[in-house]
């Protein structure tokens, strides 16, 4: 994939969260990392080495006294319509090619240069400090489908690729379309898990699906847009200073007054 | 005791100083070396960095040797292509110099890599997208004929010489230079623009961000003339640390001064450019983002002061100071640009590799710092102590001065 090439895909699998629902309780990382089968680290007292595929960030609106406000923004791989860290790879170890455009991450050729880590600008690739260590007993509950990492390789979230494969067997076996999954038959950990639904998620170019509509509301919004990376993660929130931090508006101070850079 | 083997007619120092000086040195180097084997023992979690910095002061260290090491490319091409036949006096050196920065570089890599064992993915899965796939076929095959430029040299020692099929070897590479110098500007040029253009392709890091001509962005051009522009006096340096050191002269001054007026009239040319690309960057691109110039910086750490430091008092200054030729023809003053210099284009190094990076872009996001720790300055170090293990075995048993022999009689 060139640089600043966005691939069109038939089916775009995307999430809209919703801000003024997100609670901040960390359900989602929670989630995310038994899917995903995320070793705890021995040592976790360094956040800046800790593998969180989903980080829930906190928001304030920098006010003080009865005006203050916060707000819990969830943040997954964006999945980008045109990656950053895509093009960079020296060894073609993360795509954009399967329909959907989940931004893959291939372990067994990743070398650890780190170069797409440093592409990112949502800081939301990892890399692998140590080996995996599972506790004892907890190697019990581990997800049989996703394998875990070795040390000195990238890893991200996925929108948990592996239940989106169990989706399209099914709808195999049940006559189905894979390639046309209904609504909610293909829902990663973290949206099906939150508790105030604050994580919806499908495919945002199929009008039977939820996320077309709330993609398109008035208060969405995606992080960054003005870097053109045309990320397949949504936002809302009806609090305008919420959506003014999805992006820089320093040059101009007004939000989406500033030309799109392309 | 060693005497047999020093090159015809010089000096050298007793076998015993010398031993002292290899043991000083390779306690630098072994103390690198079990850095770097703790390093491959335990992965990089011993270094000092992390998620926000994945490239640090390795990467750092090796964009700037690289393009200290340029002297090799830039004066083989003047010498053996456009045939500027005083640099014979300086070649030798400067393909020493590139072999040890190059190979020093190599060596970083594989330590930097999370998985060194699969080092080799780059020629066996190439993403032909990729600055840093073009940056891995250049630097590897680039090493490679610095390697076939130091062999001839290796072969011209005295009592090697005296072997027919390796003096006619010897000889033979000789004569086929021309070949590998052009081949070696060719590739050389590509990963110095390589290397700038991995940075400026990061569309997601509006420091380092740059649009430019058909597939390169504007880096590529900056990176290989920045490097061209201080690899030559880099050389020059580094011959001058030798005179003072052994006390004798190795390179006539007339030949140095040529070496500061080739590198002063590139870095010249470069800090035009790098003026006019900064000022698009601040006044077209980073509004088009919604950012400001001064939201690319903080605090003294991060300040202002270093992009002026690097632009002005080590781009423009030395700039002016190599191409005017009263300046220049004093030594103290050549040496001075030359310092500056080199310091500059390895302050760009540092910057676009560490301050792009160090930037919050998510707007809720904060400035982060990084220190590199003990295992990444050891490892550094080793590199560094490598190459004077080095050239102090080069310089004592291999004949790379010419004039040498005349101006010490």
């Amino acid at each position: 994939m060139a640089h600043g090439a966005t691939k069109e895909f038939k089916v775009t699998w995307g999430m809209v969260i919703d801000l003024d629902k997100c609670t901040g309780c960390g359900a989602c990382m929670t989630a995310c990392q038994v899917e995903n089968n995320i070793a705890p680290m021995v040592d976790a007292s360094n956040k800046m080495r800790t593998l969180s595929w989903m980080l829930v960030f906190e928001l304030s609106n920098k006010k003080s006294g009865a005006e203050a406000e916060v707000a819990y923004l969830p943040r997954p791989c964006m999945q980008c319509g045109n990656p950053a860290c895509v093009p960079v790879c020296p060894v073609v170890a993360t795509e954009k090619n399967e329909e959907g455009g989940i931004v893959s991450q291939i372990y067994p050729r990743c070398i650890g240069c780190r170069y797409c880590m440093a592409a990112c600008p949502y800081h939301a690739r990892y890399f692998n400090w140590e080996d995996p260590i599972f506790p004892k007993g907890m190697e019990k509950a581990l997800s049989p489908s996703t394998s875990a990492r070795p040390r000195g390789v990238v890893e991200k979230c996925n929108f948990c690729h592996t239940r989106f494969m169990e989706a399209k067997d099914k709808a195999r076996q049940e006559g189905g379309n894979p390639e046309g999954l209904a609504d909610g038959a293909y829902m990663p950990a973290c949206a099906e898990i939150c508790p105030t639904g604050a994580i919806s998620f499908g495919d945002v170019k199929n009008k039977e699906h939820k996320v077309f509509d709330l993609a398109q509301g008035k208060d969405a919004f995606r992080l960054l847009e003005k870097l053109g990376l045309n990320p397949q993660v949504y936002y809302v929130s009806k609090r305008e200073w919420v959506r003014k931090l999805g992006d820089n508006y320093a040059a101009t101070g007004k939000p989406g007054a500033a030309k799109k850079h392309s | 005791m060693d005497r047999a083997l020093f090159p015809d007619g010089v000096e050298r120092c007793s076998f015993g100083k010398f031993v002292l000086w290899m043991g000083f040195i390779s306690a630098f180097f072994l103390f690198g070396l079990y850095a770097m084997l703790l390093i491959f023992y335990k992965g990089i979690v011993v270094t000092g960095l992390d998620n926000y910095f994945g490239f640090g002061l390795w990467i750092t260290f090796d964009l700037a040797v690289i393009a200290l090491g340029a002297g090799a490319f830039f004066t083989g091409f003047l010498k053996y292509i456009l045939k500027i036949d005083q640099l014979k006096n300086i070649i030798n050196l400067t393909v020493i110099v590139g072999f040890i920065c190059y190979s020093g570089a190599m060596l970083v890599l594989t330590m930097d890599i999370g998985q060194p064992i699969r080092a080799w993915f780059g020629y066996w899965h190439p993403n032909v997208h990729s600055m840093l796939t073009e940056v891995i076929f250049c630097i590897t095959c680039y090493c490679l004929v610095l390697v076939i430029e130091f062999v001839p040299l290796v072969l011209e020692q005295k009592q090697l010489n005296k072997i027919p099929f390796l003096h006619h070897l010897a000889h033979n590479m000789h004569v086929n230079m021309a070949l590998f110098a052009g081949i070696g500007a060719f590739l050389s040029t590509f990963h110095q623009g390589s290397l700038g253009g991995m940075y400026g392709v990061l569309q997601g890091r509006p420091y380092a961000f740059r649009e430019g001509f058909f597939i390169w962005p504007w880096t590529f051009f900056l990176f290989v003339l920045s490097a061209v522009g201080c690899g030559p006096i880099f050389t020059v340096l580094c011959c001058t640390l030798m005179e003072k050191m052994t006390g004798r002269k190795l390179v006539d001054f007339k030949t140095k001064a040529l070496m500061g007026k080739i590198a002063g009239t590139m870095l010249t040319v470069y800090i035009f450019f790098k003026i006019l690309d900064t000022w698009a960057w601040a006044n077209n691109y980073l509004p088009s983002v919604g950012m400001t110039f001064d939201q690319m910086f903080y605090g003294v750490i991060y300040g202002k002061w270093l992009m002026f430091t690097e632009i002005i008092l080590c781009g423009l200054v030395p700039a002016i100071m190599l191409i005017t030729p009263s300046i220049r023809n004093n030594p103290t003053l050549l040496y001075t640009a030359g310092i500056l210099d080199c310091i500059g284009i390895s302050l760009n190094r540092y910057l676009f590799t560490v301050q792009s990076i160090a930037m919050p872009i998510l707007p809720f996001d904060n400035w982060q710092f990084y220190a590199p720790n003990w295992a990444e300055w050891a490892t550094s170090g080793m590199i560094v102590a490598y190459g004077i293990l080095v050239m102090s075995l080069s310089y004592r048993y291999l004949p790379v001065f010419p004039q040498e022999r005349g101006m010490n009689k």
